[in-house]
């Protein structure tokens, strides 16, 4: 039982055209910045959002022309959207009320879940008396309720403080576990998708643009955006063995390669200097500030140049190396330090 | 900021002035009213049955009419507000088109429908010996006419200010389109269901115009409140005063009993 | 701001004062202010009359008479049913002439001292049965409005023609569909094909007769309706007002009967 799909939604100024296949069990993290078509994606999964080309089966079902309402989903929403009119107990027991349970057995199934999210004692409450991280459980429950084939989450923590939010990613991530269907997650912070997610799936500008687990996506970034949200400084060039031609820079590299290559290295292996260091094999070059920031406990200096590039350094560094920007500064990377791969 | 040292808001003179004419505007009319109210022969004229009949048929027939409103209007007001087709707006101008109408020209309309001659009337008479003009229905019918616009109006509001999304939330837990009505829009815009037949109520009890050309005037069948004052009034202000005390009293207390249960909780 | 906001308020108020001024069809202070009464002959200035709304076609043709007799002359009617002419009056609406459809709407203004002098009945009026034309039903008398297959409409008892109708009704048992508020409404549902038939003037009938026609029938004699004429005691023209008066009751006669009044 296993989700295939092509979702294709034409607006004219913007074409979403993702193929997206969930295994049973799994949970995939749609990750991508705002307007990349993500909830566009999961809104055609639920039946929400009309699709003009495409398809979606799961297992042998083909739901494509199903209604949301005869497709065999949960969805969380990115606000939950929980009725305010029915109380909580009443919200989880919807589900199965509609799926032709009776009134009492629904009701003692929405209390299992409510139990199962640790609000048995909030099942009278209404929504507007329960508290973020509260509701978010409810509206877990009330998505689990129905026993989905496919769990739909919509940024389900994106409207949380920080501090509920850690308590409720860890209990999310409990309850996705237990899910025996597909999980689709949709959501912009990468740790969400690192946390919660089997796979990540990059989307951006309606497209995907790099897929796979964790390790290979923050190791291997394939787009500025990624490399952004794991913290890498990304190049594309040409490489000849260990050497790899930017536009304005050549790197040598550890990696041996030919052909289309990224090269990519973290801002803690970019050394910084006031007078041109000589001697050990590495890659140098002029660069002038562009901006200095708190990252931690150390600062993050923004370098312009042949070659736009992030360099971490200590608070003490840079106070020796006297930084501030304009001021022009010689960058240092080790080849050791590099990451070369195909593009 | 503890409430007591709040500064006291100073209203502008060019809003408090007109306010306040508008106010005196509409208060001394009746303010009138009472002044000139037969006090004295007062509780004789109100025990007169003729009173109380046409105070029991306007009550019974305003409140079949709103009724009638909620049945059809609530539906077409979720089909202006939900529902994409070609020629909503104008549909939307259409509905709205009893309240410029002068409610005479209404009862004219209507007879020239649902009268013996009427395109409906006629086959209705024929097929199931069914007349409706001089009859109580036909009151009722008259004064959903004229009623009807303002509960689309308030009910449609409703809809649009409430959110569409919590009717796709009802779906993706398998609600269909009308499960979902029921139980999720109705709801959610019950408060304003409420204000629209509040509103449609209180037109409907003082519906005059379409009601006595539809309608006609017999006492106990198709006389109500407005129709006795209007009468009345051909022979003997006072009365006439004391039958307008009379539909202002009851009104005014059911619409105030209304608006703290139902739509003051909004 | 606030200068603007005053200018608002009072532009509101000249439109409010204008809209009140104007409710009366015209002041009261522009028949005095036009030097009014006789000058020689002629009858001059402002001259308001307030008079039933069955008298509307003929009251017309006699003003326009009377006023290419006395170009200095101006005339304004105000036609409505009598008895709201009636509260008018005794609220304090400016007006020198009233000329009412039952001596029962005069007494009204009588009663509250706002007449100057006796009324006077200038015309009659009588009922007539108003059916579809060419009679499809077949109706011949009074009796026959009591046949259960037919509507009828009558007016309520409260205005001049439903009282009108119950005299003339006396010993005919009769149950109508509705009591209308005016004979003009009554005329209407037989003219829509509501009602069968309907007790009217004979003046309505014969101003409709392309949609009805008006049946004599005995009984209506018992039941002829008077319309008096009087000065009101607040006239501002007086000399106009008795000059009108005069003028209906000698030349006014024939337009009156044309339209199917009798002379008194």
């Amino acid at each position: 039982m296993m989700l295939d799909s092509r979702l294709v939604v034409d607006r004219g100024a913007f074409r979403l055209d993702i193929a997206l296949s969930v295994a049973p069990g799994e949970v995939v993290a749609l990750l991508g910045p705002n307007g990349a078509g993500k909830t566009t994606a999961l809104r055609a999964l639920a039946g929400l959002q009309p699709m003009d080309e495409g398809h979606i089966r799961l297992g042998t079902d083909d739901l494509t022309a199903l209604p949301p309402e005869r497709r065999p989903i949960g969805v969380v929403f990115q606000d939950y959207l929980l009725f305010p009119h029915l109380s909580a107990l009443d919200n989880v027991a919807f589900g199965p009320r509609r799926h032709g349970v009776r009134r009492q057995e629904a009701r003692a199934t929405a209390l299992d879940w409510l139990t199962r999210v640790g609000l048995a004692d909030q099942a009278a409450k209404r929504p507007r008396q329960l508290s973020g991280g509260q509701a978010q459980r409810v509206a877990l429950a009330r998505a689990l309720a129905v026993h989905p084939r496919l769990l739909l989450l919509d940024e389900p923590l994106a409207a949380l403080d920080a501090r509920t939010r850690l308590d409720t990613r860890a209990e999310l991530q409990r309850h996705l576990t237990a899910h025996p269907g597909a999980t689709v997650l949709v959501t912009h912070d990468p740790l969400d998708a690192l946390v919660l997610a089997d796979r990540l799936v990059i989307v951006e500008d309606g497209r995907v643009v790099q897929e796979g687990d964790a390790a290979t996506v923050t190791a291997r970034p394939r787009t500025d955006y990624v490399a952004r949200l794991v913290g890498l400084n990304l190049y594309r060039g040409r490489a000849h063995g260990h050497r790899v031609t930017l536009n304005n820079l050549t790197l040598s590299v550890d990696d041996q390669q030919d052909g289309e290559v990224f090269v990519a290295f973290r801002p803690s292996a970019v050394a910084l200097y006031a007078e041109k260091p000589t001697g050990s094999p590495r890659n140098i070059w002029a660069a002038t500030i562009a901006g200095i920031q708190r990252h931690g406990d150390n600062l993050r200096i923004e370098l312009a140049g042949p070659i736009a590039a992030a360099a971490d350094v200590t608070p003490a560094a840079a106070a020796q190396l006297d930084l501030a920007p304009g001021r022009t500064v010689w960058a240092a990377v080790k080849a050791t330090e590099t990451h070369a791969y195909p593009a | 900021m503890p409430a007591s040292r709040r500064r006291r808001q100073r209203v502008p003179a060019a809003l408090l002035v007109p306010a306040l004419l508008g106010l005196a505007f509409l208060v001394l009319p009746l303010a009138g009213l009472l002044i000139r109210a037969p006090w004295a022969t007062l509780p004789q004229r109100l025990a007169e049955p003729h009173v109380l009949a046409a105070l029991r048929l306007s009550l019974l027939t305003a409140t079949l009419a709103t009724a009638l409103c909620l049945l059809l209007g609530v539906p077409l007001a979720w089909l202006l507000a939900r529902v994409e087709f070609r020629g909503r707006g104008l549909v939307r101008a259409l509905v709205t088109v009893p309240l410029v109408l002068p409610p005479v020209v209404g009862g004219v309309a209507l007879l020239l429908v649902f009268g013996r001659r009427g395109i409906v009337g006629q086959w209705l008479d024929q097929a199931f010996g069914i007349t409706l003009p001089f009859t109580t229905a036909g009151v009722v019918l008259a004064e959903a006419f004229v009623a009807l616009p303002f509960l689309v109006i308030a009910v449609e509001g409703a809809l649009r200010g409430a959110d569409a999304r919590y009717e796709e939330a009802a779906a993706t837990l398998g609600a269909g389109r009308w499960t979902t009505f029921t139980h999720v829009t109705l709801p959610l815009v019950a408060p304003g269901i409420a204000a629209g037949a509040v509103l449609c109520w209180a037109r409907a009890l003082g519906e005059f115009g379409a009601t006595i050309t539809f309608a006609g005037n017999f006492p106990g069948r198709t006389q109500t409140m407005p129709l006795a004052v209007y009468l009345a009034l051909e022979r003997d202000v006072e009365a006439a005063i004391v039958l307008s005390l009379i539909l202002l009293v009851v009104s005014v207390t059911i619409l105030a009993t209304l608006r703290d249960r139902w739509v003051g909780a909004a | 701001m606030r200068l603007r906001g005053t200018m608002a308020v009072v532009t509101a108020m000249v439109l409010l004062a204008g809209c009140a001024s104007n409710e009366g069809d015209e002041p009261a202070g522009n028949g005095g202010s036009a030097a009014p009464g006789v000058a020689g002959d002629a009858l001059t200035g402002q001259l308001t009359v307030f008079a039933a709304a069955s008298l509307t076609e003929s009251f017309d043709r006699i003003g326009q008479d009377l006023q290419a007799r006395n170009p200095n002359l101006f005339i304004t009617f105000n036609y409505g049913g009598s008895s709201g002419l009636a509260t008018q009056i005794n609220e304090g609406a400016p007006a020198d002439v009233f000329a009412a459809a039952s001596p029962a709407t005069m007494k009204t203004v009588v009663d509250k001292g706002n007449n100057a002098g006796e009324p006077v009945v200038f015309v009659k009026n009588q009922l007539v049965i108003a059916v579809a034309k060419g009679n499809p039903k077949g109706i011949t008398g009074l009796a026959d409005l009591a046949r259960p297959d037919l509507k009828v409409a009558l007016c309520a008892e409260e205005v001049p023609c439903g009282a009108a109708a119950k005299k003339a009704l006396a010993g005919v048992t009769l149950t109508p569909v509705t009591l209308e508020q005016d004979v003009k409404a009554a005329l209407a549902k037989v003219k829509l094909g509501e009602v069968d038939a309907a007790l009217v003037y004979r003046t309505d009938a014969k101003a409709a007769t392309s949609d009805v026609d008006g049946l004599e029938f005995p009984e209506s004699a018992g039941a002829i309706n008077d319309y008096p004429i009087v000065v009101l005691k607040d006239a501002p023209n007086t000399a106009a007002a008795e000059g009108f008066i005069k003028f209906v009751q000698t030349e006014g006669v024939a337009v009156l009967t044309d339209a199917g009044f009798q002379a008194p």
